[in-house]
C-alpha cells in the first residue's frame, strides 16, 4: 500500500510553467564555439563533499550535459573480508561492522545469520526482538545522515542540522543500551550482548513518542524548499525493470513502484510478528526516493514501538554454552562454565562445513553475506553483498544525458556509503 | 526455496537440456545449490531465468585451496514472485581460471565479476571491461586468494620510510 502521494505542483515563478520548462526556453543556440560540440571530461572527486566519502567519478561532457560516467572506486579498500579470514568467528563482528560504517548493527546481523545458519542455532525471542529494535533504530539513524547530507548537498542546509541532531539521540540510545555509539559489537552469535538496561525502553519510547512529529518538520523543510524541489522532481527517474536487471534494492526500487523488501517478503528475526507498511513511489524520481525513504523512518517507529510492546521475557542470548559466554558468575561455581569460557576466548567456536548465504534488508537494499566454513575456528571466506557496491551501477542510467548539477543529486539520493562500497 | 525434491527436478531438467552440465547438487540448511561446469554457465542462468529467477542478487568468488579445482564463482540467484533462492557454483582451476561472463545478460554481474577478477584472478571472458575494481591498477597479485600473505602491505606513507625522504623541499 502506497503511503507515498504526490503532493500538488508547486507554485512557480510563472504561471503555468515548470522550473525545467523555464529551464529548457533558455536558447544557447547563440553561443557558437568552435569546441561547442566537442566532449570533455571531468574528473569529479575523490575529494569533493558532494561524493560523501572517497568516490570519484569521471564524467564525460557535452556543454552542461552528461554523456556517460564512469566510477573509480577502492580508495578506502580495506581488505576487511581479507581480513576475516584470520580472526575467530566471534572477533570478525567488529570488522564487518566496519564495512557500511552507517549501517553496522545490519552488518553483524548479516554476518551473525550466517554463522548462526551455519551451526543451525536457534535465537532466542526476546533476542530477535532486541535486534530488530536496534536495527530499526538504526535504520532510522541512517536516513537521517543521508537526508542531512543529501540536503546538504541540495542547499537546504537547515535540514543537516537538524537531521544530525535526530541522530544524535539515536546514538546516545545506542550508547546507553551497546556502550558505544557507533560500531558497538552488540550482536553476538546466538543472540545479542547483554540485556538492555532498566530505563532504556522509557528512553526509546520517549524518543519514538516524538519523533513522527520531527519527521514532519524535516520533510516540511524539504517541501516547502522551492529549489531543492525543482532539483528532485521529475529527474533521474530510472524504470523498475532496469533497476532490477541492475541488481538494485532497497528505497531506490521501491521508489520506482517495486514493493519488495525482505523484511515482507522473506520475514527473518520475527519480522512476521509487526504490523507495517512497505512505502512505495509512483514515479521513481528522485523526489519519490525521497518520499519513500521519510515514510519509512515513520514505518520503523512503528515497528519499534511495536517491538518494545511485545519485548518477551527470556533469555537475550542462546544457552548453548558452546557458542555463548556463560554469565560471569557461573564461573566462580562451575568448572565446566570456566572450560566454555576458556576455550571461547581462546579459540574460538568450530563451525561445521557449509557454506551459506543470508540476506536481509539494510538502510540500502538487499545486505548479504556469505560466508564458507572449513571446520575450523575461522571462517574461510568472508563476503558482504553491499547494497551500495551493486546501486552504484545504476549511477549512470540516473544521470545520462542530464546536467552536471543533477549529478550531485543523484549522487545524494542514490545514498552511497563508500565504506560498505570498497570494503 | 526449492525442497530437496523441486532441486533435483531442476537439475534434471538442466540434465536434459545438457547432459554434462550438472556436476552435483547440495540442499543444504534449506537452501538448495546446484553445480554446473564453468562453459554451461550462461545456459544454466538462462535456463533459470525462464523458472522464475529472475534477479541475480549476488555474484561472488570463493577459494577453495589446497582442494582443486580451485576457485569457486557462486551466482545467487533469486525468484521474486516466489520468493525462492537458488545458488549456482562452479569450479575452475588455478591453471585455466576462465569462465564466460553473463555481463551481456545480467547487467548487474559487471562491478562483481570485476571484484572477482580483482580478487581471485578469475579472468570473465567477455567481459567488455575486465579491469581491477578495488586493488589499484598496478597491483601485483590477487589478494583474496588464500595463499595471499596477510600483512606487510607496503604503504608509501613517509612512516614508513627508513628515513624522511624530503620530497616536499624541492
Amino acid at each position: 500500500v502506497s503511503d507515498v502521494t504526490q503532493q500538488g505542483q508547486a507554485p512557480s515563478a510563472i504561471a503555468g510553467m515548470s522550473y525545467r520548462d523555464m529551464e529548457s526556453s533558455i536558447e544557447v543556440a547563440h553561443l557558437e564555439h568552435p569546441e561547442h560540440d566537442e566532449l570533455l571530461t571531468l574528473n569529479l572527486g575523490p575529494h569533493h563533499p558532494a561524493t560523501h566519502g572517497v568516490l570519484r567519478v569521471i564524467t564525460t561532457l557535452e556543454g552542461e550535459v552528461v554523456r556517460d560516467i564512469r566510477p573509480v572506486i577502492g580508495y578506502v579498500h580495506t581488505g576487511i573480508e581479507k581480513n576475516c579470514e584470520d580472526k575467530p568467528y566471534w572477533k570478525v563482528i567488529p570488522l564487518v561492522e566496519r564495512m557500511d560504517y552507517l549501517s553496522y548493527y545490519f552488518n553483524a546481523f548479516a554476518y551473525c545469520g550466517a554463522v548462526e545458519t551455519l551451526l543451525d542455532l536457534e535465537v532466542p525471542k526476546r533476542a530477535q526482538y532486541l535486534r530488530v529494535i536496534h536495527m530499526e533504530l538504526n535504520r532510522i539513524a541512517s536516513h537521517l545522515l543521508w537526508l542531512a547530507t543529501g540536503g546538504l548537498d541540495l542547499g537546504a542546509m537547515s535540514v543537516f542540522w537538524y537531521g544530525w541532531k535526530e541522530r544524535d539521540s539515536i546514538l546516545d540510545l545506542f550508547e546507553m543500551s551497546s556502550g558505544q555509539r557507533m560500531h558497538p559489537r552488540y550482536f553476538q552469535v546466538g543472540g545479542v550482548a547483554e540485556d538492555i538496561p532498566s530505563g532504556w525502553a522509557k528512553k526509546v519510547r520517549e524518543f519514538t513518542a516524538q519523533f513522527p512529529k520531527r519527521v514532519d518538520q524535516l520533510e516540511d523543510l524539504i517541501n516547502s524548499n522551492q529549489i531543492v524541489l525543482s532539483r528532485m522532481r521529475g529527474v533521474g527517474a530510472v524504470d523498475a525493470d532496469s533497476l532490477l536487471e541492475l541488481g538494485v534494492t532497497g528505497p531506490l526500487l521501491r521508489a520506482a513502484g517495486n514493493p519488495w523488501d525482505l523484511r515482507k517478503a522473506a520475514p527473518y528475526s520475527s519480522y512476521e510478528d509487526f504490523q507495517f507498511k512497505i512505502p512505495v513511489g509512483t514515479v521513481g524520481d528522485h523526489y519519490d526516493r525521497f518520499r519513500v525513504r521519510m515514510a519509512e523512518m515513520r514505518e520503523s517507529t512503528k515497528i519499534v514501538e511495536q517491538a518494545l510492546d511485545a519485548l518477551p521475557e527470556g533469555e537475550y542470548i542462546t544457552s548453548n554454552r558452546k557458542y555463548a559466554l556463560p554469565p560471569r558468575h557461573e564461573l566462580a561455581t562451575s568448572m565446566e562454565a570456566l572450560i566454555h569460557h576458556f576455550k571461547l576466548v581462546t579459540e574460538g567456536f568450530r563451525v561445521p562445513p557449509g557454506e551459506a548465504y543470508f540476506p536481509c534488508e539494510s538502510p540500502r537494499g538487499e545486505l548479504a553475506c556469505f560466508v564458507r566454513a572449513d571446520g575450523s575456528s575461522k571462517p574461510a571466506r568472508v563476503h558482504m553483498r553491499d547494497p551500495s557496491f551493486v546501486n552504484l551501477q545504476a549511477l549512470r542510467p540516473m544521470v545520462q544525458d542530464t546536467y552536471i548539477a543533477d549529478l550531485i543529486v543523484a549522487l545524494a539520493m542514490l545514498d552511497p556509503i563508500l565504506g560498505g562500497i570498497d570494503r | 526455496m526449492p525442497d530437496a525434491t523441486g532441486l533435483e527436478l531442476i537439475a534434471q531438467e538442466l540434465r536434459d537440456r545438457d547432459a554434462d552440465s550438472v556436476l552435483e547438487t547440495l540442499h543444504f540448511r534449506g537452501k538448495a545449490s546446484v553445480t554446473v561446469a564453468p562453459e554451461s554457465i550462461r545456459e544454466t542462468l538462462e535456463h533459470l531465468r525462464g523458472k522464475g529467477f529472475k534477479f541475480l542478487a549476488s555474484l561472488h568468488g570463493v577459494d577453495y585451496f589446497p582442494e582443486e579445482p580451485r576457485f569457486g564463482v557462486q551466482y545467487e540467484l533469486l525468484d521474486m514472485y516466489e520468493v525462492d533462492r537458488i545458488t549456482v557454483k562452479l569450479r575452475v582451476p588455478l591453471a585455466a581460471p576462465t569462465v564466460p561472463t553473463v555481463v551481456d545478460r545480467w547487467p548487474t554481474a559487471d562491478h562483481q565479476e570485476r571484484e572477482v577478477y580483482d580478487m581471485f584472478g578469475v579472468v570473465f571472458e567477455g567481459h567488455p571491461d575486465m579491469r581491477r575494481i578495488l586493488m589499484p591498477e598496478d597491483y601485483e597479485g590477487h589478494p583474496q586468494r588464500r595463499d595471499f600473505p596477510l600483512g606487510g602491505e607496503a604503504i608509501l606513507f613517509t612512516h614508513n620510510e627508513p628515513r624522511n625522504p624530503g620530497w616536499w623541499q624541492q
